[in-house]
């Protein structure tokens, strides 16, 4: 796959404080990227760096492995669909999409099919003439994203797009958003801190914090085998415990040796571990590999959440069958369940 | 029990209302009402006449000052509009210190006694006429009117579209770049669009400061005179009722223009809601 | 946003405006002030002034006065305004700027022909065989000219200020025990204080300084310091370094007026304008 956009070295401040720091990253062409973290991680920082709508302190960015660092936003082949939409309120629908066809210009001719198809496209279809204060938010949602894609931008940058939403309307337009993606085969970048979000829609999900990247990986890489304890806590929940690895494919942790499909440690060196919840099978006592004190039973609709203590620490497991709290229970792991990492300097 | 008591409140409230509006209002009616009389004296009612909208329309001496002050009107407020709003648009781009000194003496005009706005303006004309400037007619007049005028309204443009301005959505623009707009084309399609309310109603407020001022013109018009200076110096001998027919005049046009202007909000304001109803109850 | 270094010049003319229009011309009153007719420094000027005393005295009673009116009859309106339903709010608001829109010299003209000896109000008066009063040429009427003239200046700003005040907070007060009087003194009045500041503010100051007022309403004998001013740059007194002398003696007064009433701040300004 080629490059669309690549970001080398950039180096942000803002207020005397770094905001990015040395960044690098490669985007696919034709790809569903997200920039996922917690706040103030500099994902939309990463995004608007991008746009063009802030110069680095140092670092280029590519753009078709041209530089475009120094280059204005309104010279470059993207487009933003904006937290807040940003939509023009002196406007109506159709003059916000047809904006950027008319800057360049283009016959009436031409604005009117396009802004049309492009309207019907996002299922906005015969809301020409209204107002933008008339639409509800997801409306006003689809009309910044017709009024981005109209102009045929190689790349779309969305900023927490549907941050504004409500649950059951962001469900529906995460699939419209990915639809989207695929019929109009251009490079999607999407910035959020909904780790959900970003497991269902991404190829490619960049997981960042404090002004680095931790992770790049598909959703499965990243939730199976996370690099770190921070992408292993911020993605879904997961046990992290300390332990040592004994030497290829055998850990110990927990008071005890397991087998793993990891290798290429030093003999005995200190790792972390990490299990996710419903990687644990629960057993019999007698039979488990490690066992438990149930403490607490939370229902959740598919599973039960269970907060089970093993020799002084609690663990997570998510599990179809309930237990009660104060019962006492038997734990298997499997090999392909165990993810070792390094231990995290302190 | 306790309804009654509310109930006398409820009474109360309006009852005080009437009375302060009635106050207000009593001298403008007393205004319009002599306006139609046919006697030329203020005491007494002898009569329903037209006959002062009649003679209004051959004062010269009323139709100029009118005239000038109209002129003055437009074109001061004109130029304090542009000079107003580009100046908010430097001054949001200035660092903090500097805009709040900047503000702090745009607000002296506006909490100035206006005697001493106009006395200060007056002193610097006079200084100007002693080094020569104006020539044998000094400079009172038009130009120092003009200048007068300008000068206490800009500050009122400033501080109407300047809180405007801090308020737009910084993205507004930036999609406007990303869109393909250079800053200027960004600027004029996108940021003064979102001002021009503002702006417009900076002009309106200038226009009405300008048309009523009395204090600052007094003491800078040198010969000329506007409408209030006409209308003062009929006051110092004995007002015609073709002042009291022009004022009924000026009061029928502001209050047919707050009318309509209301009327059209409203119904915009009622579309606005019908539609979004109907989207909400399709959903 | 687009805060960028060229924008800067777009105040550049207005800065220039400033300075020799606003700027300047204070400086030169000052000047004035402080100077004889040739030029030479001198505080005779201000010292002169000792002999107006009781014209100062009279103008800062007389718009003291008008202002304690005013806020006593504006507090129940803008209450009273703030407590309807939002459409209805706008149509009174309109109504109370309405006479504003009226040149004041004519309304003042006008409670002259209310307030003569053969008069509409005497004349009503007459009908009960009460009267004549003589109200015109006195202090008192002077003091309703004031009232008049700036009781919008008072209502709006307090009107602004009392929107902020939710019903929740007086209904929690009543909840709380507090009957009409103590939510008034310890909800309504400390909530309102920006506007009433600036109410005080924008009824004082041109009520202390007003030249119109007095002359028409007032007779010859209610002088004011606009009055003196007034003689001293356009009239037979003809005294340019007395008038400047007067005029910063007159600013240092809304200063000091303006520091106790403090804050003249932005929001309430907008919302009078």
């Amino acid at each position: 796959m080629n490059e669309i956009v690549s970001l080398k070295d950039i180096v942000v401040d803002f207020d005397g404080e770094r905001i990015l720091d040395g960044l690098s990253l490669d985007i696919h062409d034709k790809e569903f990227v997200t920039f996922l973290g917690p706040s103030g991680c500099g994902k939309t920082t990463t995004l608007r760096v991008i746009a063009g709508f802030l110069t680095p302190k140092s670092g280029s960015v590519l753009f078709d492995g041209k530089d475009i660092t120094a280059l204005p936003p309104y010279k470059r082949q993207v487009n933003t669909v904006f937290q807040k939409y940003a939509l023009f309120p002196h406007l109506n629908v159709y003059e916000n999409v047809a904006f950027g066809l008319r800057l360049k210009k283009l016959p009436e001719e031409t604005i009117r099919p396009k802004v049309q198809e492009m309207l019907e496209t996002v299922g906005l279809k015969g809301f020409e003439r209204r107002s933008i204060n008339q639409l509800s938010g997801g409306q006003q949602q689809r009309v910044a994203i017709a009024r981005s894609l109209v102009n045929q931008p190689r790349v779309l940058l969305l900023d927490e797009p549907l941050g504004a939403l409500d649950l059951k309307l962001r469900k529906e337009m995460q699939l419209e958003l990915k639809r989207l993606q695929r019929e109009m085969n251009i490079t999607f970048v999407y910035v959020t801190h909904d780790q959900e979000e970003a497991l269902t829609m991404s190829d490619t999900v960049v997981v960042m914090n404090k002004g680095n990247i931790q992770q790049i990986g598909s959703p499965q890489d990243i939730y199976n085998e996370p690099c770190n304890a921070f992408v292993a806590r911020f993605i879904g929940d997961s046990n992290i415990v300390d332990g040592i690895m004994e030497k290829d494919f055998l850990v110990s942790f927990a008071g005890r040796e397991f087998t793993c499909v990891d290798r290429g440690f030093k003999p005995r060196e200190p790792v972390q571990v990490v299990i996710r919840p419903e990687d644990v099978a629960i057993v019999p006592p007698s039979v488990g590999m490690l066992t438990g004190l149930v403490r607490e039973v939370i229902f959740k609709g598919v599973h039960f959440e269970m907060h089970v203590d093993v020799e002084g620490k609690e663990w997570l497991i998510h599990s179809t069958q309930a237990s009660q709290p104060g019962e006492l229970i038997g734990m298997n792991i499997g090999p392909d369940e165990i993810h070792i990492m390094s231990r995290e300097e302190v | 029990m306790k309804k009654h008591r509310r109930q006398n409140r409820h009474l109360l409230q309006r009852t005080y209302l009437v009375l302060i509006f009635g106050f207000m209002y009593l001298p403008i009616a007393v205004l319009i009402a002599y306006s139609f009389n046919e006697n030329k004296s203020r005491a007494v009612f002898t009569g329903f006449s037209l006959k002062w909208y009649e003679s209004l329309f051959h004062n010269e001496m009323i139709l100029t000052a009118l005239w000038n002050s109209l002129v003055l009107a437009l074109v001061s407020s004109i130029v304090a509009t542009v000079i107003g709003t580009l100046a908010t648009i430097g001054i949001n781009s200035m660092s903090r210190k500097a805009q709040l000194l900047i503000n702090n003496i745009s607000y002296v005009p506006v909490v100035n006694p206006e005697i001493i706005t106009g006395v200060s303006l007056m002193l610097l004309f006079v200084l100007a006429q002693k080094a020569g400037i104006g020539g044998e007619e000094g400079v009172f007049g038009w130009i120092t009117l003009m200048i007068a005028h300008i000068t206490f309204n800009v500050p009122y443009v400033i501080f109407n579209v300047s809180p405007k301005l801090r308020q737009l959505d910084s993205s507004l623009y930036n999609a406007a770049l990303d869109l393909g707009c250079t800053p200027r084309q960004a600027f004029f399609k996108v940021i003064l669009p979102q001002l021009s309310p503002a702006i417009l109603s900076a002009f309106l407020i200038c226009l009405t400061y300008s048309i009523d001022d009395f204090m600052i013109s007094y003491f800078n018009c040198g010969t000329m005179q506007t409408l209030p200076i006409a209308i003062y110096s009929m006051t110092r001998k004995k007002v015609s009722p073709e002042i009291n027919a022009l004022s009924t005049i000026m009061f029928i046009v502001i209050l047919a223009i707050i009318l309509i202007s209301n009327a059209l909000d409203s119904r915009s304001y009622k579309r606005n809601q019908a539609a979004i109803r109907r989207d909400t109850a399709g959903v | 946003m687009f805060r960028s270094k060229a924008s800067r010049w777009a105040a550049a003319p207005y800065l220039v405006w400033m300075c020799v229009f606003i700027v300047v011309p204070l400086a030169i009153v000052v000047w004035y002030a402080l100077t004889d007719a040739s030029g030479a420094f001198t505080l005779t000027n201000l010292t002169g002034i000792g002999r107006y005393a009781s014209v100062f005295g009279r103008s800062l009673l007389l718009a003291a006065i008008a202002t304690v009116i005013c806020l006593v009859l504006a507090f129940p309106v803008g209450y009273s305004l703030s407590r309807l339903r939002a459409n209805k709010q706008h149509i009174m608001l309109m109504l109370v700027m309405l006479p504003m829109w009226m040149n004041f010299l004519l309304r003042t003209y006008s409670w002259m022909t209310l307030l003569e000896k053969n008069g509409l109000i005497n004349k009503f008066f007459g009908l009960f065989g009460i009267g004549p009063f003589n109200m015109i040429n006195t202090s008192g009427a002077v003091v309703l000219g004031m009232v008049y003239n700036y009781l919008p200046y008072m209502i709006l700003p307090l009107y602004t200020a009392m929107t902020k005040i939710d019903n929740s907070v007086i209904e929690a007060a009543q909840d709380l025990g507090a009957n009409t009087f103590q939510v008034l003194v310890r909800v309504l009045i400390p909530m309102a204080k920006p506007g009433i500041g600036t109410g005080i503010t924008m009824v004082f100051v041109p009520a202390v300084s007003t030249f119109i007022i007095s002359r028409m309403l007032g007779g010859g004998s209610n002088l004011l310091i606009g009055d003196l001013i007034e003689l001293q740059f356009l009239g037979n007194s003809y005294n340019l370094n007395l008038g400047s002398a007067m005029s910063l003696v007159l600013m240092v007064i809304v200063l000091l007026c303006m520091s106790f009433t403090s804050s003249f701040d932005e929001e309430e300004m907008e919302g009078v304008m």
